[in-house]
C-alpha cells in the first residue's frame, strides 16, 4: 500500500530521529518543551470537573458553546479594541492547529501561494501544502532580531501569492511587533491585496510592551484571520482549545469543513476555557511576571556564555546562535543531550536557514535552568577545547 | 508584589547577583534595596519551612488551634491581655479577630499533655479569660501557601515544538 505522495514528502526527516532520542532518555533536564511548565490554575481545572459532574457530557453547536463565544467577544471588545460578531465570524477550534488548518483549506486553490516567515512553526508549510497551496519562505535574518519588515515581505512576493502567514510573539524566536512595525506590514498587507493569518496564541506572554492584534489597525478586520487560544495564556494545552475570528464568509467556509471532521470542539474543555476567560486574569499576571524573570535570566546566562541571543519580547523561547562552534545545530543538539543531558530543539526544525541557532525554552522551573545553564556551560568548554 | 520580594519569598536564598540576572537590574542595586527592605521592616526574618514531622523524636509534636475568649480592659482593650498570652512560649501564633471568640490561638506541645496541662493551667486560669476551646490538629495540607504532599504531576514531553 502506498501512502500519498503529498503526505510522503513532509517533513520530519532528521529531527523526528532527534526527538524520539529525547524521548526515550531518563533524567533529562529539558529546555525543549513547547508547553508551560505550569499546571493550569485550580479554578479551571475545577469548574471542568464540575461541568462534569452537571452531565455537560454532549456535543456542543458546531461553532463552540455561544456563552464562550460571547466572552471571547466581549474580551475582544474591551481588552483589545475589537469588535466581531459572536455568531458570525467566530469559531472555537481543537486548538490553533486545527483553527490553522482550515484555515488553509477554506481559502486555497492548487498552486495557491502563502508567504511564510522563518524561522517559524512546523505546521505552518506542511499545512499549507496539505491543502494544496505552496508555501513561499519570508528568509528572517538573527541580525535584524528575526523580524518580518515589508522590505523581506516585497523580496519574497511573487505572483500568486494570496496570503500571508504571522506569528508573533513567535515560536521559535519570541519576537514580537510594536504597533508602529505592524503598520508597515499591514500596508504591505493592503498593497498586494493579501490574507493574513495572524497567529497571536503567545500574545498574553507580552513583556516588553503591549501586544496589539493585527486586526485592530485600520482596514486590516476584514483581510486578517485572527488565532489565538487558551493553551498558553492560561497553561491549558491538553484541553487543546482555540479559536478563530475573522470575515463572516471565510468563518463560514472553516466551519463547513470543521463540522464534517471535528462537529465541535471537546464541552469539557469548553466549559474550563468559559472559567478561564472569567477568572483568569490574575493567575496569566503572576505566570507573565515569572516567565519575564526567567526570560532576563536563561537571555543574560546565554550572552555570557557566547551564545549570542537577541532578547525575545514575547512567549517563552530563547533563540541563541551556535555559530563560531563549528557544528550543526542537530549535531549540538545532540551532544549536549549525551554528554550533559539537556533537551533541546535544533533550530533547524524550524526553517531551512535555522541551523547555526537552537531554540530554548525557559518555561521550565528557576532551578531547572540554573543547572541547564550549568551543564550547557561544562559541554562549551569541552566544545571549545575539541574544536 | 515587588520583583526582588516575590523572589525571596519563594526562596530566601537567592543570592543578589541571581536576582540581578533575574531582574535585569545591577547586584549592587538590588544589594541596596534588600538592605532596604530589611532596615525597613519589610523582610521581617528569613526562616525555612520545615515539616515538623519529619524530624527525628518530634512525631508527638502537636498542635492545637484555640479560640480564647477574653474580658477587654478599661483603656488597653485586648492588647494587654493578649501580650500576657503570647508571650508564653507555647504559642507559636495569636490573633485578634471578629466574629463569637477574641484571640485565636497556635499553640505547640511535646504531647496533648502539655498542651492540656498550658490551657488548663496558664490560659485559663488568667482572670480575664471567659472561655477556651481547644481544637488539636490532626493532618496537616497546606501551611502558608505551600501542599505539604500533592498528588504527583503528570510529566510533560521533554521535547515538543
Amino acid at each position: 500500500m502506498q501512502v500519498a505522495k503529498l503526505v510522503e514528502e513532509l517533513p520530519p526527516s532528521g529531527i523526528r530521529a532527534f526527538f524520539d532520542l529525547v524521548l526515550g532518555m531518563k533524567d533529562v533536564i529539558s529546555l525543549g518543551v513547547g508547553e508551560p511548565d505550569f499546571v493550569t490554575p485550580w479554578n479551571v481545572r475545577e469548574h471542568a470537573i464540575y461541568s462534569l459532574e452537571q452531565g455537560y457530557t454532549s456535543y456542543t453547536s458546531n461553532k463552540g458553546l455561544p456563552e464562550l463565544r460571547k466572552d471571547i467577544a466581549k474580551f475582544l471588545k474591551w481588552r483589545r479594541g475589537l469588535e466581531y460578531d459572536w455568531d458570525n465570524e467566530m469559531l472555537i477550534t481543537v486548538g490553533v492547529s486545527e483553527a490553522m488548518d482550515l484555515v488553509f483549506r477554506a481559502i486555497l486553490n492548487p498552486g495557491e501561494k502563502v508567504l511564510v516567515h522563518e524561522p517559524c512553526f512546523v505546521a505552518y508549510a506542511p499545512l499549507v501544502k496539505l491543502a494544496g497551496g505552496e508555501p513561499v519562505a519570508v528568509i528572517t535574518t538573527a541580525e535584524e532580531h528575526f523580524k518580518v519588515t515589508p522590505r523581506k515581505l516585497e523580496q519574497a512576493y511573487t505572483k500568486g501569492v494570496k496570503a500571508m502567514i504571522l506569528n508573533y510573539p513567535c515560536n521559535p524566536t519570541g519576537t514580537s511587533y510594536t504597533r508602529q512595525e505592524l503598520l508597515g506590514i499591514a500596508r504591505f498587507a493592503k498593497k498586494h491585496d493579501l490574507l493574513v493569518i495572524s497567529d497571536e496564541v503567545y500574545d498574553e506572554l507580552s513583556y516588553d510592551f503591549e501586544h496589539t492584534p493585527l486586526a485592530s489597525l485600520p482596514g486590516m478586520k476584514e483581510r486578517v484571520i485572527y488565532l489565538n487560544g487558551f493553551s498558553k495564556a492560561y497553561a491549558m494545552t491538553g484541553f487543546r482549545l482555540g479559536w478563530a475570528a475573522g470575515p463572516a464568509k471565510i468563518l463560514a467556509a472553516m466551519t463547513k469543513i470543521h463540522q464534517y471532521t471535528i462537529m465541535c470542539a471537546p464541552i469539557t474543555s469548553q466549559m474550563a476555557a468559559r472559567e478561564a476567560m472569567r477568572n483568569g486574569a490574575k493567575d496569566v499576571q503572576a505566570m507573565v511576571r515569572e516567565y519575564n524573570r526567567r526570560r532576563n535570566f536563561i537571555v543574560a546566562s546565554l550572552n555570557e556564555l557566547g551564545l549570542t541571543c537577541h532578547m525575545p519580547q514575547g512567549a517563552f523561547y530563547a533563540f541563541p546562535s551556535i555559530k563560531g562552534l563549528g557544528i550543526s545545530s542537530l549535531d549540538f543538539a545532540k551532544e549536549l543531550l549525551e554528554r550533559e543531558k539537556v533537551a533541546l530543539v535544533p533550530g533547524n526544525a524550524f526553517g531551512s536557514q535555522c541551523s547555526d541557532h537552537i531554540r530554548i525554552s525557559y518555561a521550565s522551573s528557576y532551578d531547572n535552568l540554573r543547572e541547564a545553564v550549568a551543564r550547557i556551560k561544562k559541554y562549551m568548554e569541552w566544545r571549545r577545547g575539541k574544536k | 508584589m515587588k520583583d526582588i520580594l516575590e523572589i525571596l519569598v519563594n526562596d530566601a536564598r537567592t543570592t543578589p547577583e541571581e536576582i540581578a540576572k533575574l531582574t535585569g537590574q545591577k547586584a549592587a542595586d538590588v544589594k541596596k534595596q534588600i538592605k532596604k527592605y530589611e532596615d525597613g521592616g519589610t523582610i521581617v526574618q528569613y526562616k525555612a519551612i520545615i515539616n515538623p514531622e519529619m524530624i527525628e523524636g518530634n512525631q508527638n509534636l502537636v498542635r492545637a488551634l484555640i479560640e480564647v475568649s477574653i474580658t477587654p480592659q478599661k483603656d488597653v482593650g485586648f492588647d494587654h491581655i493578649a501580650a500576657r498570652i503570647y508571650n508564653f512560649s507555647e504559642v507559636k501564633s495569636c490573633y485578634l479577630v471578629s466574629g463569637s471568640y477574641d484571640l485565636l490561638l497556635v499553640v505547640e506541645g511535646n504531647s496533648i499533655q502539655t498542651v492540656a496541662e498550658f490551657v488548663s493551667s496558664k490560659l485559663s486560669s488568667m482572670e480575664n479569660v471567659r472561655q477556651t476551646s481547644t481544637h488539636f490538629l490532626l493532618k496537616k495540607y497546606k501551611e502558608d501557601g505551600k501542599v505539604f504532599k500533592s498528588a504527583p504531576r503528570q510529566k510533560r514531553l521533554n521535547i515538543t515544538y
